[in-house]
């Protein structure tokens, strides 16, 4: 199976390669159309400030290429933010591929949300064999509200969606290269989902 | 429901856990990856690595290092110690770490935290910060408790939440190493002071005092390093007795 990993200069890409390794497949690391056209998958990470990161993708033309992908793409943490119409961080547009718009935590709670919380309301293949309530790694001080797209949610300080899909559009909130076993089985599903749509 | 971490602290001096580890069933206890993998499987929520070692090549040993705990261990784990320029930061990150953090480095050059943060995001970027109550103020220090600095402990932190750190580690040099417990009363001030994570250090000697410093200090998350490295406190133990207090934990 090909699994190409959106290169577009992000923080820490490693941890996802390492986990696709202690799966037992190998990533590529790629900008290149091409390469990530072809994949069996795609996985489109992101740590750091939406703006910067729009704006790396856009002159990389990887914007413009995303949303037209076919196979199953899975988006994680900032990644999938940017899959969403439009962020308040830097006041920067998405990618438009989720109908949500992407706010900010009140200072009501900490900022950012760091650690681990529960995920329920679980409603995709993507959670198969995953438990209502399982605990996932979070890190993030935007989010994307509960919406029609949602496919499992989260609270803190609201209930908001800590997964969202859309065809073959997929995108967690939550670090599942990071979520101990749990995670691990979330990117397993991951891979083995079909292009059936 | 967030919940309360727990935090094993390892300290590394080329590349070898040192401190004293005394886990009868692991065949090196000296070897940080094999020791990361046993606090995972126990239920840690993080690791922070400590680097401590001063020769020459430290940096290739810990990156050498970072690669391996990244691919062996699937929850975060931040590295510290002699972190000093965005360049440092850079190579960590790439191997794998989730999170560095800073401590002197930030107080000398404090425009770092800025630098850091806009390159790579707050999330990545802990700010460890050592204090000492002196005549009712608590002032920060360097090198361990060593060194004074005429930082104001709060200042400070109110300083680099500003400039963009995700986190605060604060170890109080009166609680560090007493297992007395934690410095409750500092860690309240300070997450009234902030509205960025603190993980408190220093002092845990008992699962109370784990307790005492989630609720009455307000922590968000506790680290320790001689009580778990000895088996005096089990992860799993713990977390049933935080539970039974009512504190939210990941069990």
């Amino acid at each position: 199976m090909k699994i190409a990993i959106i290169d577009y200069g992000a923080g820490n890409v490693q941890s996802v390669l390492f986990a696709l390794e202690r799966l037992g497949f190998q990533g590529i690391l790629t900008d290149d159309w091409n390469e990530i056209k072809t994949a069996d998958k795609v996985i489109f990470p992101g740590v750091g400030e939406a703006g910067t990161a729009m704006k790396k993708l856009s002159d990389k033309g990887l914007a413009a290429l995303i949303p037209t992908l076919k196979q199953p793409i899975l988006g994680i943490c900032l990644g999938m933010q940017l899959m969403c119409k439009s962020t308040q961080e830097g006041n920067t547009k998405g990618l438009g591929i989720f109908n949500v718009e992407v706010i900010k935590f009140t200072n009501q709670v900490k900022v950012p949300q760091m650690g681990w919380n529960m995920i329920y309301n679980l409603q995709s293949p993507l959670f198969e064999g995953i438990q209502e309530e399982e605990f996932m790694y979070l890190v993030h001080s935007f989010y994307a509200s509960k919406c029609d797209e949602s496919i499992a949610t989260t609270n803190y300080e609201t209930e908001y969606s800590s997964a969202l899909q859309k065809n073959n559009f997929y995108g967690v909130q939550f670090h599942p290269e990071k979520s101990g076993t749990a995670g691990e089985q979330i990117l397993k599903n991951f891979l083995q989902l079909t292009t059936d749509y | 429901m967030l919940t309360k971490r727990i935090i094993p602290c390892l300290d590394i001096k080329n590349g070898r856990t040192v401190k004293g580890v005394n886990f009868v069933d692991l065949k090196d206890a000296g070897d940080p990856v094999e020791l990361a993998k046993k606090y995972t499987e126990t239920g840690a929520d993080e690791l922070v690595f400590l680097d401590i070692s001063a020769t020459e090549e430290r940096r290739t040993t810990l990156v050498d290092l970072v690669r391996k705990i990244a691919g062996a261990i699937n929850i975060p784990f931040t590295v510290g110690g002699g972190i000093s320029s965005v360049e440092d930061v850079d190579i960590l990150l790439k191997n794998g770490a989730d999170k560095i953090s800073i401590n002197s480095s930030a107080v000398k050059n404090p425009n770092l935290i800025n630098e850091i943060a806009s390159k790579y995001g707050s999330q990545c970027v802990v700010v460890a910060i050592d204090a000492k109550q002196i005549e009712n103020n608590w002032m920060v220090h360097l090198v361990g408790g060593k060194v004074a600095t005429k930082l104001n402990l709060f200042d400070w932190a109110k300083e680099v939440e500003q400039r963009g750190a995700g986190e605060i580690l604060f170890t109080s040099m009166n609680n560090d190493g007493t297992k007395n417990g934690f410095a409750n009363q500092a860690l309240a001030k300070l997450s009234e002071t902030v509205n960025i994570p603190i993980i408190a250090s220093g002092g845990a000697g008992s699962m109370q005092h784990f307790a005492a410093t989630f609720i009455d200090g307000k922590a968000d998350a506790a680290l320790a390093a001689s009580v778990f490295h000895f088996q005096e406190i089990e992860i799993p133990e713990l977390k049933q007795f935080l539970r039974s207090k009512k504190i939210d934990v990941r069990i």
